[in-house]
């Protein structure tokens, strides 16, 4: 094989940091080849200069099809057939199918828009990886799956020879990653080069021919994905070795304090019954579009359930909002923690006290600000967070302080069952720790956590039980502590 | 105070007040400038009465447009929710003549409760808007243009556009009256600048509002009422307008339809100016301040000069450009400016 | 072929057209003069000047921006060309001409301001407005033009008749310009490949920048057109009024704005269309022109209007609510 793109020596600088530095890279038609990092590592500003959308340190070298470049720029990148799907898709909803595969053919100077071609040239690219969607469907009418396949036709419609995908994985249910998959084995038969930025590494090992990880801006390696295992990758992308602490015993015979019975809510799940104890924490699994998130949605009273019932430490639930949840004691750690989590442009303090506002206000709904300062201070020491002023944006801090701040503002509800919807996405894996640190020390202080997230891996070590759900149903529980990671796998994948 | 101690004090509350900080020095700067071409006309009680007389109207107006602004939304219906407030306390005014005597209890009581019924208007048509977007989800641009174009045309059908004029002492009083030298309008604003700013800072509402003009999801999820915040802003709003509404007909002696349609935009500009973000959850009622007395400032050294308002107008949409630029830091220019200012601003007040 | 009308009678301008229909057939029942020849033309006539700042309105809607400006570039476009035609003999292409360079260039003064600074449009537009009108109403004074040329004053008048009663008509001046205005927006928007770049940018901004978009060229290109169309306007309310009064513009923009927004552009970009343009345009004039007819007061015009237009938004926001819960 050729390698159809080779970097050398590339290092990148921004004002006096480092984000690249002296990274070799060889990309080979017909590939699939992954790329691994931790957030920050250097994955995004390598693929931007791949792209040609940044230009690396002079002294680098990029061969690109047997011709050297010091750096390429993003007409002669897409030119030459190297195509980015990012991980917002950057289609435009409000076009149909055609014209968004098509884009390209819009390009240029003023002259009329020649729709028969655009059609043709949609349904060619569609027919290159044995795609049937209807032309005129408006692209906001589609599920993402459909949508990520619209961007995918748009890489075939311009002729691409480097599709470089970035995270595709992260919002498609198992059903839609096999499919996606045989695209990508599609492209491989046609000679094209696959580079998938990931951070899941279960997937990774699964269709990767070569891996290369960075850590730190700096390429640690390449490796051929059969001689290596995903215990390994994780210690290379961190440089760290991680023991993971056998799964730990505890809540069994403390006091219920969330019990849900026969909770239906048809499309979303059904026939839903568990317990979670005083002090205990459940893991709840499933593949996405399994139920989990609707799931908790509805304990959390965002989300009304058609069916059953919710009793919190013996009361009965009827939320008719999240508030009533959250006077009966229950707390909701969103998914996305930027659009739901947090309000990042105002102070540390406001977004932790969003939860306790009225409790703090006294006569004429006035809060004093000293007992403001205090309350908000408190909790920055409770949860160990380095904070230089509580008054900076909460945006200022790392992913991992900002999700300590989001346990924190719920931790100030003094919640009895405490839902955690996947806390550590987008978390580097050292301030992981932190994380789970922090949750079993509430579950210490005697709060019943349930923990969803579709990493096998997290809930086998860090709960007492496991949940798993499928097709909005629950179809097995499986104990840590009598059982093996890789068959709590093979229920989830069954 | 050891100075160590003392300098990130200041240097805290320069960075957390940048924009009023900012403002005022252009203000001082401004002054310092007029003041040598215009001297003893320019400083003088005269000018600064002018000033206290002319900034309530659009100060009050501008009070009502920041509130749905921080709340990441817009009222286009401030002035008419005015016009209406105003001719509603002008109509109730108008069956006072044959009542009671000039000064009598009656006579007062009859006012405050015309004032009342003024307000009372405003707030319904605030909530009003705040049912639309809080509960049916229609962008506030949207909604308050409606609600703008149908109050306005409310208060063209039933006055068929005319005037109401001749309003008892009192009312004219909180126009043009003064307490101490200072007037009453603008006492008016400064206790209505006290009360939106602590309602602000101070209030679990307050503290509401920024959090959902700045994500209203994660205010969502937070458990806080969204709806109720957005329609409690809007409520305020018209109040705010409707206070704005009496210091116009209480300074013009008369009320219509139409009125102080000028404002409009001129408030959000001020707002704007007055470090507001217009996508909602920051801003500050002092930075409003600072703008609405620059703005006013530049508004009497021009009439003073002898320059037409439309040239001050224009030089107002001209501030507002150039401090955005400033503030966006776009440019090598505005960065330095902006680096020097502080810079500056630092040394200055370690020195004092 | 069904999908297709599926997809047509869901869409908002089906639903518009439906009510522009009923309330003219209502109209044409319950009143003799709604639907006569003069009538029509005197609607197509005094709706001019807001068309046609509708359709330009519409383009930068699309785009993601929005413009409050256009009246105040109206009165200067018109101010200045009507200035020159009254000293030198520059004729029609002249006046045209003068005019929508002058509304192009502050069209582009616009752009280049959101450009630069970086600030939402709406702020940049409610700073420009007071620019140029301030600018304008100092300069001149607020002095009126009255004596315009001759040719200007008679306007066009094509195709002339006379009906029984004996009142003439003629595609005259201001229909024409109306009729133009909204046809080259449309070819504009659908017929181009730059109008499907302005859908694209105004669909996903950051997308159209990663693909090579000429982002900032469009956005030129977009607040010049707005600048041309308001010097169209302007020239077509000129020619009405007979006369250029600097300050009688301002003021109509939020009107304009509405008229738009009920033709279902949205103003988060992306979305609109000129036929619904033209039906939200419609729809406000023929509730106007319906409303005097019927014998209401005049007064009350604008009363409906507004419940028309919260009508109108509350529903559409509604129904997309319940599409989505």
């Amino acid at each position: 094989m050729t390698a159809f793109l080779e970097l050398a020596h590339i290092s990148k600088h921004f004002g006096g940091v480092r984000a690249l530095r002296d990274v070799d890279l060889s990309l080979e038609a017909g590939e699939v080849h992954c790329l691994v990092g931790e957030n920050g590592s250097g994955k995004s500003t390598l693929i931007k200069i791949i792209a040609g959308v940044q230009a690396p340190d002079p002294g680098g070298r990029i061969v690109l099809e047997g011709r050297e470049h010091s750096r390429l720029d993003p007409i002669l990148s897409t030119k030459s057939g190297i195509q980015v799907i990012y991980q917002d898709l950057s289609l435009f909803p409000n076009l149909s199918v055609a014209e968004n595969i098509a884009i390209g053919s819009h390009m240029g100077l003023p002259r009329p828009a020649n729709w028969n071609r655009i059609s043709d040239i949609a349904a060619k690219a569609m027919a290159r990886i044995n795609v049937n969607l209807d032309l005129e469907t408006m692209v906001s009418d589609l599920s993402i799956a459909n949508r990520q396949l619209v961007a995918i036709c748009r890489a075939m419609a311009a002729d691409a020879k480097l599709v470089i995908m970035d995270e595709p994985t992260a919002s498609l249910t198992r059903h839609e990653v096999d499919s996606l998959l045989r695209v990508v084995n599609d492209l491989k038969s046609r000679d094209i080069c696959t580079v998938f930025v990931s951070h899941r590494l279960d997937e990774v090992m699964e269709i990767a021919e070569r891996v290369t990880v960075l850590r730190d801006g700096g390429k640690v390696g390449t490796f051929d994905a059969s001689e290596i295992t995903s215990r390994r990758l994780e210690t290379l992308m961190t440089g760290h070795e991680f023991d993971y602490a056998p799964p730990r015993p505890g809540g069994e015979a403390a006091e219920v304090v969330l019990a849900v019975r026969n909770l239906t809510r048809p499309g979303h799940y059904e026939d839903i019954s568990f317990d979670i104890r005083k002090g205990e924490i459940v893991g709840l699994t499933g593949l996405l579009g399994s139920g989990r998130t609707e799931l908790a949605l509805s304990i959390f009273g965002m989300n009304p359930p058609s069916r059953g019932t919710i009793e919190v430490s013996g009361k009965p639930l009827i939320a008719s909002s999240n508030r009533v949840a959250i006077a009966s004691g229950v707390a909701y750690v969103p998914e996305d923690r930027l659009m739901l989590g947090l309000a990042l442009g105002q102070p540390i303090s406001a977004n932790i006290l969003a939860t306790v506002l009225d409790s703090l206000a006294g006569k004429f709904g006035l809060i004093d600000p000293a007992e403001r300062v205090a309350a908000a201070g408190d909790w920055i020491v409770r949860l160990n967070t380095k904070v230089s002023d509580l008054e900076n944006p909460v945006g200022t801090l790392s992913g991992g302080n900002q999700q300590r701040v989001v346990l924190g503002k719920w931790m100030a509800t003094k919640p009895r069952v405490l839902i955690l919807d996947s806390p550590t996405v987008g978390v580097d894996i050292k301030a992981k720790d932190g994380i789970y640190e922090i949750v079993h020390r509430l579950a210490a202080e005697g709060v019943g956590v349930l923990l969803i997230s579709d990493e096998a891996q997290e809930v086998f070590y860090h709960t007492h039980r496991v949940l798993v759900m499928r097709q909005g149903k629950l179809v097995s529980e499986v104990h840590p502590l009598s059982s093996t990671e890789r068959n709590l796998q093979e229920v989830i994948y069954a | 105070m050891k100075p160590s101690a003392n300098r990130p004090l200041i240097s805290r509350f320069v960075r957390e007040n940048a924009t009023t900080v900012t403002l005022a020095s252009i203000f001082m700067a401004l002054l310092a400038v007029f003041g040598l071409i215009l001297g003893d006309r320019l400083l003088s009680v005269g000018t600064f009465q002018s000033i206290a007389f002319q900034t309530p109207e659009l100060g009050i107006l501008a009070l009502a447009m920041m509130l749905a602004l921080l709340s990441g939304g817009l009222n286009l219906s401030i002035i008419s929710t005015a016009n209406l407030c105003a001719l509603t306390i002008a109509s109730v005014l108008q069956f006072t003549i044959p009542w009671g005597a000039s000064g009598s209890v009656l006579w007062l009581t009859w006012q405050v409760g015309a004032v009342a019924a003024g307000l009372a208007v405003a707030i319904l048509v605030g909530l009003l808007n705040g049912l639309i977007i809080a509960y049916f989800g229609v962008s506030p641009i949207l909604a308050t243009l409606g609600t703008m174009i149908a109050c306005k045309g409310l208060a063209i059908g039933l006055t068929r556009g005319n005037v109401l004029s001749g309003f008892p002492d009192p009312i004219v009083a909180i126009g043009n009256g003064t307490f101490l030298g200072v007037p009453l309008a603008f006492l008016l604003f400064g206790v209505l600048c006290v009360f939106v700013s602590v309602v602000l800072r101070r209030s679990s509402f307050g503290q509401k509002l920024y959090l959902v003009g700045a994500n209203e999801k994660a205010a969502q999820f937070s458990g806080i009422h969204v709806k109720r915040v957005l329609l409690l802003t809007y409520a305020l709003s018209g109040a705010l307008a409707g206070c704005g509404g009496l210091v116009m007909m209480a300074r013009f002696n008369s009320a219509n339809a139409s009125y102080g349609e000028s404002f409009l935009l001129i408030s959000i500009l001020a707002a704007v100016l007055g470090g507001i973000n217009p996508y909602g959850g920051t801003g500050k009622v002092s930075g409003l301040f600072a703008a609405l007395l620059l703005l006013q400032l530049i508004s009497s050294a021009f009439n003073l000069m002898n320059f037409s308002q439309f040239l001050t107008i224009a030089i107002w949409g001209a501030l507002l450009i150039g401090v955005s630029a400033l503030r966006s830091g776009t440019g090598i220019f505005g960065r330095l400016l902006l680096l020097e200012f502080w810079r500056a601003k630092s040394v200055v007040s370690e020195k004092a | 072929m069904p999908k297709t009308i599926q997809r047509w009678t869901r869409s908002h301008e089906f639903w518009l057209l439906a009510v522009v229909v009923v309330l003219s057939m209502f109209l044409t029942a319950a009143t003799d003069s709604f639907l006569t020849l003069q009538n029509l033309f005197d609607l197509l006539t005094s709706t001019s000047f807001a068309g046609i700042l509708a359709a330009g309105l519409l383009v930068v809607l699309v785009f993601g921006g929005i413009d409050i400006s256009f009246t105040a570039i109206a009165s200067v476009a018109q101010y200045v060309a009507l200035t020159i035609a009254k000293t030198y003999p520059i004729g029609w292409f002249g006046v045209f001409f003068v005019a929508c360079c002058t509304g192009i260039l502050c069209g582009l003064f616009n752009a280049a301001i959101i450009h630069k600074v970086r600030i939402s449009s709406v702020i940049v537009t409610i700073s420009t407005l007071n620019i140029f009108f301030g600018l304008l109403i100092y300069i001149t004074r607020g002095d009126y033009i009255t004596s315009l040329p001759s040719y200007f004053r008679e306007g066009i008048w094509w195709f002339e008749f006379t009906d029984s009663n004996g009142f003439p008509y003629a595609i005259n001046f201001q229909a024409l310009l109306l009729v133009v205005a909204f046809f080259m927006t449309w070819v504009l928007l659908n017929k181009t490949n730059i109008g499907r770049q302005i859908y694209a940018v105004g669909g996903n901004e950051i997308a159209a920048e990663r693909l090579g978009f000429h982002v900032f060229g469009l956005r030129c290109l977009v607040y010049g057109y707005m600048g041309f169309m308001a010097a169209i306007a302007s020239i077509s309310q000129a020619q009405l009024a007979q006369s250029v009064t600097p300050t009688t513009l301002i003021g109509k923009e939020l009107e304009v704005l509405a008229a738009v927004v009920l033709g279902g552009a949205s103003l988060t970009g992306g979305n609109g269309s000129v036929f619904g343009a033209v039906l939200g345009v419609m729809l406000i004039a023929i509730l106007q022109n319906g409303l005097i007819l019927l014998g209401v007061s005049s007064y009350w015009n604008q009363f409906f209007v507004g419940c028309v237009i919260l009508l109108a938004v509350s529903a559409t926001a509604l129904s997309q609510r319940r599409r989505y819960a």
